[in-house]
């Protein structure tokens, strides 16, 4: 599968595992391999996981802030699945996961992303992007630079307009 | 008034080619309406019952007059040659096709005007006080923060895709004229007792179906953390706001859960993550954006004016007109105009093309190029000279827009209701017209004197009925169209909602509802009263008994099936470039 990676395209070494009906958090096997494996899993397992060095993390649109591990940055990869993309709270999340918690890792949208959200996404600290399958990747790299302005801090830029170039006179 | 710098214009050109894409892609089958449906919402589009709708921005409600043209351009060129002013301070076309829609964008970008965020679960337009910057009771000019909260919030990535909508307004006067009770967040800039600028502010106020007066957050806010709070309340809302249930996911419902304490806390917790951070206003930015908003060239004049005075004396209908549609301005000599949008037969709100320019030509000529945009849909020209109200007044009049009913009976502030929007269960501006016919006696009106009636064609209340002190709202039982009363309602300062008198009324009975509710406030004044004082003194239970004690009759004329052509002949016919056939 191919996803969006510091804007460009390409393969995905990543897999997904998920927790399907029946799945137990503490007893899913986690298969060798580079496997992202969501939060209920990580807590669960952690003890047997924290050894396996490719592991990724990801979480849904119910875990909070503080649910989240520590130590982030002992992921290589934390993804969030925005399972419908009206729902902004994926947002917020990857905000946290930059400012407050530091992490300086991959952070990737999956789930219902759509090239129009991307240049918000990438604002709030997104760099890579698993995109809902009937996406077309080229030209969706068309979304990242729809706005050359931006009037308020995030995470790509740390400061207000205001406080980063001399505004002309109103 | 605030005018763009480079920046701001390269932002809202960027605005406008990402939308004509959007469109292209939509127009093209390559985005599905479920895709396209919040990118059109963003940008103010709607699909309405006949056609697209977009709602055009107007900041906190102030307009220039090369603005103004241009909104006459745009009812002209693409739509029916009118538009429509909202509750909140917007302007709304009724009748567009989708395709036209990135060229009007891009028309209003010309005159530094957009249509982001005047709907969609985001932050939206910000609304603030008609009289801003002339009102005596002026603690602080609010509009260089509305300006500032706009632009933060505008396009801001983290917080598109809230719960819910999320309104905004703010005021900085002692009386509230802005709604701030009523929004999800008020802010009201004030001085503290050292004399330092600040804000109190107000969160999970609202209308709709759960309507709540909002609460205090915060009783004084140092104005440098303005942008570092406000992001921490919409951070909190943006996690914990409700997803699961549409009528339970405004910030207001977050607040009555948790409690406002509680609400309070975390709001803090994260504000102490960002305070005194680069976020934090400086004094540069404050004065660079309040200078677009300081005092027009006044001349220095005696307090009242002579010939104003005589003019009174000489003419009955100046007169009365100066009574209902002045009011006073904080500089001598000086005052602010009503131009009422609630002429009897004319849908409340309604504007035609003609009348837009009329009124830019009159903003040009007697106030400084400005025109104000009331949350009462009316129009405010705010900085006329005394000597010149006479000959405005006869201009005024000649362009339909003298009736001098502002704060009367038949000002009424309506949604468009079930005639052009799809959530209505009900009319509302047939009814205001029916309402307005009935009660078109002038002597009768100022009679009755002060008195707000509202009216929403839905629980969503965008009339706002429930802070009326006659509130009507559109129900919908089994199918068919009713109306149900709420009396004791008031907009600010206090606000308070309204209570429901009882089972609900037909379209046509509502006229006779309303005349008994007089009655009974006529028979019970005393001297000077007005209505709402007379209702919070002798309760709701008269008012009550004595609209039901007999059946109420239905208006014969209102019951035929076509009594809307009848008055005005077919507005339009059926289906024009409606999206739904």
């Amino acid at each position: 599968m191919e996803i969006i990676k510091d804007k460009q395209v390409v393969n995905d070494t990543w897999q997904v595992l998920r927790l399907h009906e029946g799945d137990a958090a503490d007893s899913i096997a986690v298969p060798q391999g580079k496997y992202l494996v969501p939060l209920p899993v990580w807590n669960c397992q952690w003890d047997a996981l924290c050894e396996r060095r490719e592991l990724g993390l990801w979480l849904g649109g119910l875990e909070r802030a503080e649910d989240i591990p520590d130590d982030v940055n002992r992921f290589p990869v934390i993804a969030i699945d925005i399972h419908k993309y009206t729902d902004g709270r994926g947002y917020t999340l990857a905000y946290r996961l930059r400012k407050q918690y530091d992490y300086r890792g991959e952070l990737r949208a999956m789930g219902d992303v759509l090239l129009d959200q991307l240049s918000y996404l990438k604002r709030v600290g997104f760099d890579s992007f698993a995109m809902r399958a009937d996406q077309n990747l080229q030209r969706a790299l068309s979304g990242f630079d729809t706005f050359s302005v931006k009037y308020q801090a995030s995470v790509d830029v740390v400061a207000p307009l205001f406080n980063r170039v001399a505004r002309g006179v109103a | 008034m605030y005018h763009y710098d480079d920046f701001d214009h390269q932002l809202t050109a960027e605005r406008v080619d990402q939308f004509r894409d959007q469109v292209r892609r939509r127009l093209s089958g390559e985005l599905k309406e479920d895709d396209f449906r919040v990118l059109r919402l963003q940008n103010g589009i709607y699909m309405q019952v006949h056609g697209y709708m977009m709602r055009i921005a107007i900041p906190y409600g102030l307009a220039s007059s090369a603005q103004v043209h241009k909104l006459a351009h745009i009812a002209r060129t693409y739509d029916r040659g009118y538009g429509h002013l909202s509750t909140r301070q917007n302007i709304q076309f009724n009748w567009l096709r989708l395709e036209d829609t990135p060229e009007i964008l891009a028309e209003l970008a010309t005159v530094e005007m957009h249509a982001n965020q005047t709907s969609g679960s985001c932050i939206r337009s910000i609304t603030s006080d008609e009289l801003a910057g002339v009102a005596r009771d002026e603690i602080t000019d609010p509009r260089p923060f509305a300006e500032i909260l706009r632009q933060w919030s505008t396009f801001h990535p983290e917080f598109a895709f809230l719960p819910r909508k999320f309104k905004v307004s703010v005021s900085g006067a002692s009386e509230d004229r802005a709604a701030t009770e009523i929004n999800d967040v008020g802010v009201q800039v004030l001085k503290n007792a050292q004399g330092e600028l600040g804000f109190r502010i107000l969160v999970g106020g609202g209308l709709g179906r759960t309507p709540i007066i909002g609460q205090e957050l915060v009783a004084f806010l140092p104005w440098q953390h303005l942008l570092t709070y406000m992001e921490a309340i919409v951070r909190v809302y943006n996690e914990f706001g409700r997803r699961d249930n549409l009528y339970k996911a405004r910030i207001k419902i977050l607040v009555q859960a948790i409690g406002i304490d509680e609400f309070r806390r975390q709001v803090e917790a994260e504000w102490q993550l960002h305070k005194d951070g680069p976020s934090t206003l400086t004094a540069a930015e404050v004065a660079r954006v309040a200078a677009a908003f300081s005092t027009p060239a006044y001349e220095i004049l005696p307090q009242l004016d002579a010939s104003f005075e005589a003019a009174q004396r000489d003419d009955k209908a100046f007169a009365n007109w100066v009574r209902r549609n002045v009011t006073a301005h904080k500089v001598n000599g000086y005052a602010a105009v009503w131009l009422s949008l609630k002429h009897p037969g004319q849908a409340p709100g309604d504007i035609s093309a003609d009348q837009l320019d009329v009124v830019a030509a009159l903003a040009d000529h007697y106030s400084f190029g400005e025109l104000r945009i009331s949350h009462l849909q009316n129009l405010v020209l705010a900085d006329v000279k005394q000597s010149e109200l006479y000959a405005l007044w006869q201009e005024v009049k000649a362009a339909g827009l003298a009736t001098p009913n502002i704060g009367l009976l038949t000002d009424i502030v309506c949604c468009p209701g079930a005639d052009f929007c799809t959530l209505a269960n009900a009319r509302s501006i047939s009814l205001a017209k029916a309402i307005n016919e009935r009660f078109e006696d002038y002597d009768y009106l100022h009679d009755i004197g002060d008195i707000d009636l509202n009216i929403s064609g839905c629980v969503n209340a965008c009339g706002h009925h429930h802070v009326a002190h006659i509130g009507i709202l559109g129900v919908d039982k089994s199918g068919e169209e009713w109306y149900q009363v709420t009396i004791g309602g008031n907009k600010g300062t206090p606000a308070a909602i309204g209570k429901i008198i009882g089972r609900s009324f037909s379209f046509a009975q509502i006229p006779e509802v309303i005349s008994r509710l007089l009655q009974v406030y006529v028979n019970e004044r005393d001297e000077g009263e007005r209505f709402i004082d007379t209702l919070r003194r002798i309760g709701h239970e008269p008012f009550k008994t004595f609209v039901y004690a007999e059946q109420v009759a239905e208006e014969a004329k209102l019951l035929l099936p076509d009594y809307e052509a009848l008055q005005v002949g077919v507005p339009y016919e059926l289906p024009y470039f409606s999206p739904r056939f």
